[in-house]
């Protein structure tokens, strides 16, 4: 399999998932520019991936604007079709805004900017990863009958917790509805997260968290995800 | 013709706005305490090519619905001027 980044203007970790999937992870990366469209040389085999930063400066909404750029119309083309799609932060917001993920990303609780590491759960693990986040709006939201059938259909893969992997209040960074950090769609082929975990692939970065969730989401693919969240 | 459109889009009633709550805390420091709430939204004029208002209204709907506003997080309002 082979990644895709698309570049927004405005996308600022663009090159950091380049270098971690690229150096890290050992796979084979092509940066995709917003303003073309071309994704022939995909197969839904592959993954797409929207980076995170301030894609048009996050002006009316964050990833409002990306929605419509041309890239994306081949990427909502491209899920559609069954392939897979990863977003990160901004990425994330892109994806609920294209509809391609249910509910949205409101300003943090706090009124803050916040840039640390957080401890995150995968679903059916008790490991909780040190991975971090760096967002003024990540706060998702959903209505009642979204956050119903997300939990139906075991769609929130990701949740904020404390060291020992407990999910409680304390440990929610943003005020995040049911502490939820990462979300999948109903067909499983689309996902997206708040937390960097490109930001934590490199033992010269101190954290390797990262190199499981990519492992587990993207390589085994998210319908597997609750099985390697295990290993 | 040309129609001024006027879009009010604000936080949905039930939702946290953090904005405006971190605003209400500076006019308390202000003592403006006769002042309970405050919402912050957007407003948004466009210019409209249109053959009568009702199509200008129209027109900036749609762009309400598609762009300018996400119904999971926000409601708007439009009035149109000539």
């Amino acid at each position: 399999m082979k990644f895709g980044v698309v570049v927004f203007p405005g996308s600022n970790c663009d090159r950091d998932m380049q270098d971690a999937l690229q150096n890290d992870l050992k796979q084979n990366v092509t940066m995709l520019w917003h303003k073309d469209k071309d994704l022939s040389t995909f197969t839904t085999e592959d993954c797409i991936v929207l980076p995170g930063g301030f894609s048009y400066g996050d002006y009316l909404r964050c990833g409002a604007i990306a929605r419509f750029s041309p890239m994306m119309q081949s990427v909502i083309e491209f899920a559609n079709a069954g392939g897979k799609v990863l977003g990160v932060c901004n990425g994330f917001q892109i994806l609920c805004e294209s509809q391609l993920l249910p509910g949205v990303l409101l300003r943090n609780a706090n009124q803050q900017f916040i840039c640390k590491n957080v401890y995150i759960k995968g679903v059916g693990s008790d490991k909780a990863l040190s991975i971090p986040i760096a967002h003024g709006e990540g706060r998702y939201h959903a209505d009642a009958d979204t956050l119903a059938s997300l939990e139906k259909n075991n769609q929130i893969i990701y949740r904020y917790c404390d060291a020992q992997g407990n999910i409680t209040p304390a440990a929610n960074p943003n005020g995040a509805t049911k502490n939820i950090a990462g979300i999948c769609n109903e067909g499983r082929n689309v996902f997206g997260m708040m937390p960097h975990p490109e930001r934590a692939c490199s033992d010269t970065l101190g954290n390797t968290d990262g190199r499981l969730i990519f492992k587990a989401l993207v390589m085994n693919g998210i319908a597997q995800a609750k099985l390697a969240s295990l290993v | 013709m040309t129609y001024t459109v006027q879009v009010k889009v604000m936080p949905l009633k039930e939702l946290l706005d953090p904005q405006g709550k971190a605003v209400m805390g500076g006019l308390s420091n202000l003592g403006l305490e006769t002042i309970k709430d405050v919402r912050i939204g957007k407003h948004i004029t466009l210019q409209v090519d249109a053959a009568d208002e009702a199509s200008a209204k129209e027109q900036a709907a749609t762009a309400a619905k598609k762009l300018l506003a996400n119904p999971v997080m926000e409601y708007f309002e439009i009035s149109v001027s000539e």
